[in-house]
């Protein structure tokens, strides 16, 4: 039982190396406020969320969904109707997105699982566009002006959230709420389940799971926590508008996860920081943007397919790390 | 190796010692009348086949005999255009597989079946964990499952695997992902076991160890496999039923059949002998 001593003092070790990682990179998104654009980070924060949460179907789960979008645009839109029209508070307004957010997914998960790989895909795709189309239609999503001018209003009454500071410390603690809840749900004997779908789903079948439900169950968590950026998102920029509920959006959100790292819970943070940077700077120059991203990413693709963090995890720093948690 | 293959090990021991004859000739699985036809091929037809406690019944024939077909079938991966199945005096003709895996009827693949990116112990734990009822709790951290971890290291230890334990099933050879295999199928304690092909591959040493097993998990369990290795048949199954272009042709045990001239003609040939 030597072995077991030593490799758990490694993980002990790793551990505290991972929980120092951690606390620099929350120190620095404390202190990065002073130095950056605070809705530039916001936006970086909704984004990281949302790629994160896709990652939880596709990196863990083994679930490629190109209709994310839906659950993302889709929230940023209940959210942005319950605030406004409703005169809901900010934090009600949010869990209304997460909750329609919720529901969208059980609704185009509940088909999308029903086949595999590419058909399942094409099916989300299918699905959101449907319900793209129907955000152009419906009288409450007025068209293509979107839902304009959402107050941010007063968390939980006393909080203004048109103080800039007070808005990003917001964003910032929903964001690792967020990403506490995957990395729980990926750390836990459900998701050591959703590992073996993804790696062998007859196998797991066979031994007596019944697959159709864990991949649903991952589906709508997914769905909820995309609901979770999407909400939070209507209230940092105060507006939801139909390019959230665009396939382009879908695509992007697949973008950041693989530049990131898929199957790695911190990848899609830096794949969306990278990407919403990208963006950011390039608006502003001559070069076009998409032209720009895309290159990054076929380079990306082609030199390192595992992401940016995922090579990192194994190099020979992350050699070291063998025994993440999170792998 | 053999030493290690207790009872214990493998989770049987449940039915008590006197009983044994008399369990020896129950039948645990059985089908009758079994067809599958993929558009208009008949792949399986009239296939009546009854599977029996402690013993290791083989199903043999040629290649494209139909033999995986009827694995899928009985394991409902398939579903049968007629006919019917029952298990432990259950009808299962129209259970889902996920279902029929936890009444007790567990299947290995022609592939080797493991979660490449897993670690050995993770991979038995992944058969522990519904039994445990560990596995839908979303909100628990991961050391919830060390509690698995002794019965899995019962496991890993029975077919000698415990070397290798934290490596990843991906980086194990052949023989190995096998083993592996066979020890995530008995965590779930399974009444009738169907393995589809457990030697394919193997070298002679990993051949033997296997067998062992084999041999000792059948003294408490139904085993149905295909095989294509002959020798093996001849020494570890009781029963022999031979496929040939989704019909059976006979059945028996491994003497009479070896005999049969038909068979020899269809499939063994001179082959053996």
């Amino acid at each position: 039982m030597t072995d077991a001593t030593i490799s758990a003092a490694a993980k002990g070790r790793f551990l505290t190396l991972e929980m120092a990682l951690i606390l620099i990179g929350i120190a620095l998104l404390i202190l990065a406020p002073f130095h950056f654009y605070p809705v530039f980070l916001m936006k970086v924060l909704c984004f990281a969320l949302f790629a994160c949460a896709f990652n939880l179907l596709l990196g863990y789960t083994g679930i490629l969904s190109f209709g994310h979008a839906a659950f993302f645009g889709g929230a940023a839109y209940f959210t942005a109707h319950a605030v406004k029209e409703w005169g809901l508070s900010p934090e009600l307004g949010i869990l209304v997105g997460v909750a329609g957010a919720t529901v969208l997914g059980l609704i185009i998960g509940f088909f999308a699982i029903r086949r595999q790989g590419i058909y399942s895909t094409m099916i989300t795709l299918a699905l959101a566009q449907m319900f793209s189309f129907f955000c152009l239609q419906a009288s409450f999503t007025h068209g293509e002006d979107g839902i304009q001018g959402v107050p941010r209003g007063h968390l939980f009454g006393f909080i203004d959230l048109n103080q800039p500071l007070n808005m990003y410390f917001f964003v910032l603690a929903v964001f690792l709420i967020g990403i506490f809840i995957i990395w729980r749900i990926i750390n836990s004997p459900f998701g050591m389940i959703l590992k073996s779908v993804r790696e062998n789903e007859n196998r797991a079948i066979s031994l007596g799971y019944s697959v159709a439900r864990y991949k649903l169950a991952a589906f709508v968590m997914s769905a909820a926590l995309t609901g979770l950026a999407g909400g939070l998102k209507a209230i940092v920029f105060q507006f939801a508008t139909l390019t959230d509920v665009s396939w382009q959006m879908s695509g992007e959100v697949v973008l950041m996860t693989l530049l990131g790292g898929i199957g790695t819970l911190v990848g899609p943070i830096f794949g969306a920081a990278l990407v919403a940077a990208l963006e950011n700077y390039l608006a502003t120059s001559e070069f076009p943007v998409t032209v720009i991203t895309g290159i990054i990413f076929m380079v990306c693709v082609l030199v390192f397919r595992r992401g940016i963090v995922g090579e990192l995890y194994a190099s020979r720093f992350g050699k070291k790390l063998e025994s993440t948690p999170e792998n | 190796m053999t030493a290690s293959l207790t009872n214990t090990a493998f989770g049987g021991g449940q039915s008590s010692p006197g009983a044994g004859d008399d369990q020896g000739s129950r039948v645990v699985l059985s089908a009758r009348g079994l067809r599958r036809d993929f558009g208009g091929f008949i792949a399986v037809n009239n296939v009546d086949l009854d599977v029996h406690h402690a013993k290791v019944h083989a199903l043999i024939g040629p290649n494209g005999a139909g033999k995986t077909t009827v694995f899928n079938l009985l394991t409902k991966f398939l579903q049968p255009s007629s006919g019917t199945i029952t298990l432990l005096d259950h009808d299962i003709t129209k259970t889902d597989p996920a279902k029929v895996a936890r009444m007790g009827l567990v299947r290995s693949f022609q592939i080797s079946a493991v979660f490449p990116h897993l670690t050995v112990l993770d991979n038995v734990r992944v058969a522990l964990q519904r039994p445990g009822g560990l596995s839908t709790q979303f909100w628990l951290p991961m050391r919830a499952l060390d509690r698995l971890n002794e019965r899995a290291m019962e496991l890993i230890e029975a077919v000698g695997l415990q070397d290798a334990r934290n490596n990843l099933a991906a980086d194990l050879s052949y023989g190995r992902k096998r083993v592996l295999e066979i020890a995530t199928t008995l965590a779930l304690d399974p009444k009738v076991l169907l393995l589809d092909e457990p030697m394919a591959g193997m070298g002679h040493e990993d051949v033997h160890i296997v067998s062992d097993i084999i041999r000792e998990v059948a003294k408490d369990r139904a085993i149905l496999m295909v095989e294509h290795n002959l020798k093996v048949v001849a020494d570890l199954c009781d029963k022999v039923t031979v496929l040939q272009r989704g019909e059976i042709l006979t059945s028996g045990d491994y003497r009479t059949v070896s005999q049969d001239e038909r068979v020899r003609v269809a499939y063994m040939g001179t082959e053996h002998e």
